[in-house]
C-alpha cells in the first residue's frame, strides 16, 4: 500500500509532486516526505510486520518508495543488545545499544538511507547516483550502487580514514577527494547536483534518502518489545539521524503501535564539531557555522543542514545534548569494546561519550531505559586508537617463555 | 546610505535579471523595504509573515552572517555589499 502524499516543505508548508528535488522554490526551506497515515489503518499491524523477514523494509509502508525497493531489499534489521557490563560501568539500570556497526552490507547505518535513495533514484530512472560524505555514506553508495548496476561517484573530503577511502573504492566507484572540509565537498556537489543530472543521495534525493533513517528507530522500538525507551542518544553531524528517530516514534504512536513513553532525545557531538550542541547548551535556536576539527571525522560537518529541527526535537522532547573531547571519544570506544564487545567507529565513541557524561551530570538519569545508537564501524577508524590499544607483546614459540609471562599477569598452570 | 546587493540566480526573475541592485538605506531592514519598493514580490521571498528574515535565506554584509550581528537592524554604511544567499539544504 503507497500512502506517500507529497513533498512538503518545512518552513512554509508548501506542497510538492513527488519528484527529485529538495528544496523549497519559493522560501528555500528544506523538502520533507509526507504521508497519509490514516491508509493504514486497521491494516499496518505488529502482526503484518512480524510476519515479514527481519530486513528494514518490514515497515515498507513508511519508507517513500513505490512497492518493493530495488536496492538493499536485504539491508537492516540490526541487534538491539542488552549491555549489562556497560550498565555496570556507568551506573545504570537499563541500557541497550542499537548497534548498526554491523548493518549489512557496510557496516553502517548509512545502509538504510542509502537503500531507500537509491531505490528512489531507479524509479526516477537514474542511471548514475553519487554523494557528498565523510566515509561511511560513501562506502554504502559504491556498494549498494554496484549491487543495483548503477554507475556511481562518491565526493569525499582528501583526509579521511584510510578505512573510508578503501571501504568505498573496492566497489570500482568513481572516488573524488576534494582538497576541503566536508562543507566544502557538500557545496560543490549542490553545484555538480545540478548541472550533471546525477541522483544525489544527500542532494537532490534527500528528502527519500533521510526517510530512511526512520527504519533504525523503528526496529529499536519492535525489539524492546513494541516501546520505545524513555531515552534515545544519537550522534549528529546534520543532525538528520536525530530528526528522524523522533519521527518514527511519533509515526508508531500515531499507528497504534506502541504507547507513548514520552521519548526524550539527545543529541551527542565532538567538541571540535559541536554547533548543535552548543545551540542547545546555549538555549537559543541559532545555528552557528564552525570549521570542523575532531577525530571523529564522520560527524565532522561545520555548518549541519538539519541542525535547526534537531535543536528543536532536542528542546521539544526534554532531551539534551553534549559534546565531548578527542580523548574522550578514544576512551568510550575502549569502554564500549571492553564491556559489550562491540568495536564502533569513532562516532559510537561520541554518542558513549555524550552519554556518560550525561549521566554523570545528571542529564539522564540512571533508573529509566536509555537507548545508544551506534551507527558505524570500528574498523573503519582504526587510526583513531591505533596508538590506544594494547599491542602484541612478542615471544618465541616456547612454552617456558609463555609460563614467565603468564606467571607475571597472575596465572598459575592448572593442576 | 546607498549599498550595493547581490542577488542569487533563484531571484533574478524578480529583478529583471539584475545580480546585484543598488539600494538605498541605514540598515538591512530598510534595505529589503526599498528592495520590495523597487522589485515587488522580493519581500515575501526573504522574509516571513513577521517580517523575520526566513531561516533558509542568509542576509550577509560584507561576508558577516546579520544573523550574528543586529539582524534586520544591522547598520550599513555607503558602499557595503549585501548578499543574499538561500542556505544549500544538503549534507548527510
Amino acid at each position: 500500500m503507497n500512502i506517500v502524499r507529497a513533498l512538503k516543505c518545512r518552513e512554509c508548508g508548501q506542497e510538492y509532486d513527488i519528484q527529485p528535488t529538495h528544496v523549497c522554490e519559493f522560501c528555500f526551506g528544506p523538502l520533507e516526505v509526507v504521508y497519509d497515515y490514516e491508509k493504514l489503518d486497521g491494516y499496518f499491524t505488529r502482526e503484518l510486520i512480524e510476519s515479514r523477514p527481519q530486513t528494514m523494509w518490514r515497515y515498507k509502508e513508511l519508507l517513500p518508495i513505490e512497492g518493493e525497493p530495488s536496492v538493499g531489499a536485504q539491508n537492516g534489521f540490526t541487534p538491539l543488545v542488552r549491555a549489562k557490563n556497560l550498565e555496570k560501568a556507568l551506573g545504570v539500570s537499563e541500557l541497550y545499544i542499537k548497534n548498526d556497526s554491523v548493518c549489512y552490507p557496510t557496516l553502517s547505518f548509512k545502509d538504510r538511507v542509502v537503500s531507500v535513495a537509491l531505490s528512489k533514484a531507479v524509479e526516477f530512472g537514474f542511471k548514475t547516483v553519487a554523494c557528498a560524505s565523510t566515509g561511511n555514506l560513501a562506502g554504502s553508495v559504491a556498494a549498494n550502487a554496484a549491487a543495483a548496476g548503477l554507475e556511481s561517484y562518491v565526493f569525499i573530503p582528501h583526509d579521511l580514514e584510510q578505512g573510508k577511502v578503501l571501504g568505498a573504492g573496492i566497489f570500482g566507484t568513481r572516488i573524488i577527494g576534494i582538497k576541503g572540509k566536508y562543507d566544502d565537498v557538500n557545496r560543490l556537489c549542490s553545484e555538480v547536483a545540478g548541472k550533471y543530472g546525477w541522483a544525489f543521495v544527500n542532494v537532490n534525493v534527500r528528502p527519500f534518502y533521510a526517510e530512511g533513517s526512520k527504519s533504525l528507530g523503528y526496529e529499536m522500538m519492535e525489539q524492546l518489545g513494541w516501546k520505545a525507551p524513555k531515552h534515545v542518544v544519537v550522534p549528529m553531524a546534520s543532525g538528520s539521524l536525530c530528526t528522524k528517530v523522533h519521527k518514527s516514534i511519533k509515526e508508531f504512536i500515531k499507528l497504534g503501535l506502541i504507547e507513548d513513553n514520552g521519548t526524550a532525545v539527545y543529541g551527542a557531538q565532538a567538541t571540535g564539531c559541536s554547533p548543535i550542541a552548543k545551540s542547545v547548551k546555549d538555549g537559543t535556536d541559532l545555528i552557528h557555522p564552525v570549521i570542523a576539527d575532531t577525530v571523529a571525522k564522520s560527524l565532522a560537518i561545520g555548518n549541519p543542514a538539519d541542525g535547526f529541527y534537531a535543536n528543536r526535537v532536542i528542546n521539544e522532547t526534554g532531551g539534551w545534548a553534549e559534546d565531548v573531547s578527542d580523548q574522550e571519544v578514544i576512551d568510550a570506544m575502549k569502554l564500549l569494546a571492553e564491556t559489550e564487545g562491540i568495536f564502533a567507529e569513532t562516532a559510537g565513541g561520541v554518542t558513549l561519550g555524550c552519554a556518560k557524561k550525561m549521566i554523570e551530570s545528571g542529564k539522564l538519569p540512571r533508573d529509566e531505559s536509555i537507548v545508544l545508537c551506534i551507527t558505524g564501524n570500528g574498523l573503519k577508524t582504526q587510526e583513531a586508537v591505533l596508538d590506544a590499544i594494547n599491542k602484541p607483546r612478542i615471544i618465541d614459540a616456547s612454552l617456558k617463555d609463555f609460563d614467565a609471562l603468564a606467571e607475571a599477569d597472575g596465572f598459575q598452570a592448572a593442576a | 546610505m546607498s549599498v550595493s546587493v547581490r542577488i542569487p540566480t533563484p531571484l533574478r526573475k524578480l529583478t529583471g535579471g539584475a545580480d546585484e541592485v543598488t539600494i538605498d538605506g541605514a540598515n538591512v531592514g530598510e534595505v529589503i523595504e526599498n528592495l520590495e519598493a523597487a522589485h515587488p514580490g522580493l519581500k515575501e521571498r526573504l522574509c516571513d509573515d513577521n517580517g523575520e528574515i526566513r531561516r533558509f535565506v542568509n542576509v550577509y554584509v560584507n561576508d558577516e552572517d546579520v544573523r550574528f550581528m543586529d539582524g534586520r537592524g544591522t547598520a550599513l554604511k555607503d558602499g557595503d555589499e549585501v548578499s543574499i544567499v538561500p542556505a544549500i539544504a544538503g549534507g548527510r
